[in-house]
């Protein structure tokens, strides 16, 4: 039981980052009908910029601040460069742009970090874990994400439920030419809204560097469970991809660690070791093709909240 | 000036001349020794194929730029750990670059992907690190040698150290490719405690072990048998601090810890044993001039796969010596390496029958001394250690 | 006129001239390219540059694969961001037999064949039920299910792969490890899959096909039962798709599950629409260029994506008709 209670926590651990990345990739396809495949360079950069400012300030608080300045920079100039002339266009057309754009992250990365990747230290009381129930430890970095989450979560939703620039995103979302219609700065809108994406994803990137290393294409895995994440969720739907990610994060972790045993009843144990795992990243996908055949607006459409 | 001297300088000129023509043809008909080189130059993992490179570039520098004689050209590529990047290299490296050697390969998966190109266009191909149980065994080659070992050797050095500590119970965690299931494999048949969990993560791109160092806790092992090269040793080192069962759960390490991720890993490193084959203080000759120049040309300390790396160096270097520099005496040149007449970094070097040596095990652990981190050799485990997959070869002759 | 129109092209826009001169920039480009193709491996073989021919052949079996994503996404609008799934069931078709000691390609290829189009049959029968992105995520998840499969098989590699020891073996006079005749045959079979294209979408099939991704609802108000039509043309995508993953497995004697990353099907997206979507030569030429860029980009700088990234955000921008279209464009400049 104690070690269920563990998993979970796991789980929802993966589940936190993958929301950070789906907010910002949910809010940019609802209001801007945008696919964009390049929102996991956003999540590199965002972890590089960490290592760097980390390692330069020596203070890894004030290096992810810093990062989490620096890629809402970067994604706003990224919109005005390129990304806002893809608005409009034919979804084909976004994944091809975006995925240019993707390599062109990979390769400038490349450029200026050097193909070796970096690491993020933590401080060392991070590198302890704490006592969260009587007999279950968890460690604490993972808490701190965990937490950090929930507050970015939070944080958004004052943003997106009880401010007025939260409510031309709401509109946006379900009704984007009556925003347009209403005299809305739109093109302000966007860049905003595309600027906060960027935000988040990099704080996804800068707070799970210190667990991985911080390494080219890093975001490109993520970033297709990310879209589960949001299809599942529904497209547009901030509620949504909260809960859809938990469920992904919980699927993941849950089938990572009791499906390899379970697979070994039946097979091999080297066929099992491999099944396993594969089986669970397997069933994140079959859940989101049964999404789509049938209930394709997602669990929680962005219409309905 | 005479006209006669004028004359005589004039011929002497054209003389020269004319033998600097006849020269040029016999000149460019000395051949270069064509070296292709397969490592990762990026990614994480980046810094162990620059260890490969520089400590085969020093190998060289030690010969004078010069293998049996012959100038040297190298070309290195990047498999950037994936196995079908390194076939597209290695058969660029045979069809295109004709080359007369392939040496590297990190990866078991990419040396055994890369594998049928070499052996079927006949290169010979120094291996100076991947040790895929399946090329010592059933897919040795008259043209493959490897310099470094069989992937289970090490672990199983580990499985007898774990052993002697009197560790009852073991929970093993390594990376679902060629070479993790080699490794587990390895301190499984030597370990006599229970094996009470087996995991086998996703390569390489699960770095994120929550799930993995939850189950060992659950299971509450006397110790965790971990297998992770390249960064993702510091990943896991990392987490296995993190999650606080560093000082709970002592962690029994194969290629996990090195002269790489050592600066980076600091204390965290501190007092985890490994095993190896060669440790930076060997006390032999050729290991101290190959640790000191290494240190001097590039500020850092060679890895156990760079002193492979350089062995690779002198066994061509022997081996063109026997034939002298004629690359089409393919049979000659093959017994010439199995010799292995050179001297080795790692002490005494001979080579099994499949082509992967014989060689000692030692126990090594990470310790700091004054401000420097470093590993030390504290004993040996095996001597004289023979793969069990040599029974499987069948090497043609 | 029919046999000379071969590299006309079908265009939903513009109206059809069957007799133009024949001779544009484009057409004679289109012949110089086949000529030089089709006179490669001499090449190859006089001055012994074999890498060359490897390099080309690759490149005609991924052409293949584009094509086949063409047929769907150029004419029929059926975004698939999956198809490199099917260039790995070919391809483990034939490995895992291989590796079972079946080497006849008389039973490696139609089982390849038939399990692509089983594939392609079930997924599109799914995946056609939706429109939009959500087409373009549906076929994604398939293909990353299969990438899982893959992973998965422990006995045919896992993730490492699968070496293919020997190639399909055909009769004893038909050897595919012969480095000219293979370049050949998948030559001819590209130069098949096109002609297979191209009387596809100039047929009634076609029409109803091309017609349906304008105006899917008038197309069945016709009484065009719309589903079928687009399901059957899926299906031949992946069976097309299908005998390139045969091919490329035999090329490289390996298969691995990162033939079916998501990336490698971003990569046939780009070869198809960077030559020019909805023509039928579009995607050959979209492939050449794609990866003669890729590996000359990668012999003189490391960093190729640096140029072909900006390349693909501007093709996406400003170039829909793709490499194809810029070449007709030159006729009426």
């Amino acid at each position: 039981m104690l070690y269920l209670i563990e998993q979970c926590l796991n789980g929802i651990q993966l589940g936190m980052l993958l929301f950070l990345l789906a907010a910002g990739l949910t809010l940019i396809f609802g209001i801007m009908d945008l696919v964009n495949l390049a929102h996991g360079s956003l999540y590199m950069i965002g972890a590089y910029f960490a290592a760097t400012f980390a390692a330069v300030t020596g203070s890894f608080v004030l290096g992810a601040i810093l990062a989490l300045v620096a890629t809402l920079v970067v994604g706003m100039a990224l919109e005005v460069i390129a990304i806002r002339r893809l608005y409009g266009r034919d979804h084909l057309d976004h994944v091809l742009g975006t995925f240019g754009l993707l390599l062109f992250f990979n390769e400038l990365v490349r450029l200026i970090w050097g193909p070796a990747g970096m690491t993020l230290p933590l401080p060392s009381e991070m590198l302890t874990a704490v006592q969260v129930l009587p007999g279950v430890y968890y460690p604490a970095y993972r808490l701190v994400i965990i937490v950090a989450t929930l507050v970015v979560a939070l944080l958004l939703y004052v943003l997106v439920m009880r401010t007025r620039v939260g409510m031309l995103i709401r509109a946006g979302a379900s009704n984007r030419e009556m925003v347009g219609a209403l005299g809305v700065n739109v093109k302000l809108l966007y860049t905003l809204v595309f600027g906060l994406g960027a935000a988040l994803a990099g704080f996804a990137g800068l707070m799970q560097a210190p667990i991985l290393t911080v390494q080219i294409g890093m975001g490109e895995n993520i970033l297709i469970l990310a879209f589960v994440v949001i299809i599942i969720g529904g497209i547009g739907s901030i509620r949504g991809a909260f809960v859809a990610a938990i469920i992904v994060g919980l699927i993941d972790t849950m089938g990572r660690a009791f499906l390899p045993d379970l697979v070994r009843q039946f097979v091999s144990y080297s066929a099992g070791s491999s099944l396993g795992p594969s089986l669970s990243s397997m069933i994140i996908y079959m859940l989101m093709a049964a999404v789509l055949v049938f209930r394709p607006e997602g669990l929680f459409p962005a219409s309905s909240k | 000036m005479s006209k006669i001297m004028k004359r005589t300088l004039l011929a002497g000129c054209a003389a020269a001349a004319l033998a600097a023509l006849a020269a040029a043809p016999a000149m460019a008909q000395q051949k270069t020794i064509k070296i292709g080189f397969i490592s990762t130059f990026s990614g994480p993992v980046a810094a162990i194929g620059n260890d490969m490179r520089q400590s085969f570039e020093l190998g060289l520098d030690h010969l004078g730029r010069k293998l049996g004689g012959l100038p040297v050209e190298v070309i290195y590529e990047d498999d950037q750990l994936k196995p079908e990047v390194g076939v597209q290299k290695t058969q660029k490296l045979i069809e295109s670059d004709k080359v007369d050697f392939v040496v590297g390969y990190i990866w078991s998966n990419v040396a055994l992907a890369s594998l049928k190109p070499l052996v079927d266009s006949k290169t010979f191909t120094i291996i100076t690190n991947a040790g895929a149980s399946q090329i010592s065994g059933e897919l040795c080659s008259p043209y493959v040698f490897t310099t470094s070992w069989n992937n289970d050797q090490t672990p199983q050095a580990v499985g007898l150290y774990m052993n002697q500590k009197n560790v009852k119970t073991a929970f093993l965690i390594g990376p679902n490719y060629a070479a993790g299931k080699d490794m587990l494999e390895g301190v499984a048949s030597t370990f006599k405690g229970q094996i009470i969990g087996r995991e086998l993560t996703l390569w390489p791109n699960q770095l994120d072990f929550s799930a993995e160092l939850s189950k060992a806790r659950a299971a509450k092992p006397e110790a965790i048998f971990a297998f992770y090269p390249g960064g993702a040793g510091i990943q896991f080192v990392t987490q296995y601090a993190q999650s606080g069962l560093k000082g709970q759960i002592p962690l029994y390490t194969a290629f996990t810890i090195d002269e790489l991720s050592l600066p980076r890993l600091k204390d965290l490193a501190v007092g985890i044993p490994g095993a190896q084959q060669w440790v930076n203080d060997l006390p032999n000759d050729a290991n101290k001039k190959y640790v000191a120049d290494y240190k001097a040309k590039y500020k850092s300390s060679p890895s156990f796969y760079g002193s492979q790396t350089y062995d690779a160096a002198a066994l061509i270097d022997s081996g063109l010596k026997a034939v002298k520099g004629d690359m089409s005496k393919k049979d000659e040149l093959r017994k010439a390496l199995e010799k292995a007449d050179f001297k080795s970094v790692r002490g005494n070097f001979k080579f099994g029958p499949n082509h992967i040596p014989i060689q000692n095990f030692y126990l090594q652990e990470a310790v700091k001394e004054g401000d420097d981190y470093r590993l030390k050799t504290v004993a040996t485990i095996v001597e004289n250690d023979q793969d069990k997959h040599v029974g499987k070869c069948k090497m043609p002759n | 006129m029919h046999r000379f129109a071969l590299h006309r092209v079908w265009d939903t826009r513009g109206e059809a001239e069957k007799m133009t001169a024949l001779l544009t920039p484009r057409n004679v480009l289109l012949a110089v390219l086949l000529a030089f193709l089709a006179l490669l491996p001499v090449y190859s073989t006089l001055t012994g540059n074999y890498f060359l021919m490897s390099l080309f052949t690759r490149i005609l079996i991924l052409a293949m694969a584009a094509v086949s994503l063409n047929l769907i996404m150029g004419f029929g609008g059926m975004v698939s961001f999956g198809h490199a799934a099917y260039l790995g069931i070919g391809g483990y078709a034939v490995g895992i037999l291989a590796k079972e000691g079946i080497n006849s390609a008389f039973v490696q290829w139609p089982v390849a064949l038939l399990a692509s189009g089983l594939f392609a049959l079930g997924v599109g029968a799914l995946c056609l039920r939706t429109r939009g992105v959500y087409f373009i995520m549906i076929t994604l998840a398939f293909a990353q299910m299969v990438y899982y499969v893959a992973i998965g098989l422990d006995r045919y590699g896992g993730d490492d792969g699968l070496t293919i020891h020997k190639r399909s073996q055909f009769f004893d006079s038909v050897n595919l490890s012969n480095r000219a005749f293979f370049y050949y045959l998948c030559f001819a079979l590209l130069l098949l899959a096109v002609y297979v294209v191209w009387r596809l979408v100039n047929s009634r099939f076609g029409m109803v096909i091309q017609g349906a991704r304008s105006n899917e609802r008038r197309m069945r108000a016709i009484g065009f039962p719309v589903f079928r039509y687009k399901l059957v043309c899926f299906v031949i995508s992946g069976v097309m798709c299908g005998l390139a993953g045969i091919l490329l497995a035999n090329h490289t004697d390996f298969i691995s599950p990162a033939l079916m990353f998501w990336t490698r099907s971003g990569d046939l997206m780009v070869m198809a629409v960077l030559g020019g979507m909805g023509t039928v030569f579009g995607p050959v030429i979209g492939s050449i260029a794609f990866l003669l860029l890729e590996e000359g980009l990668s012999q003189f700088t490391e960093f190729q994506g640096i140029i072909l990234g900006p390349m693909l955000l501007a093709v996406a921008l400003y170039a829909r008709g793709g490499i194809d279209g810029i070449l007709m464009g030159l006729r009426r400049g």
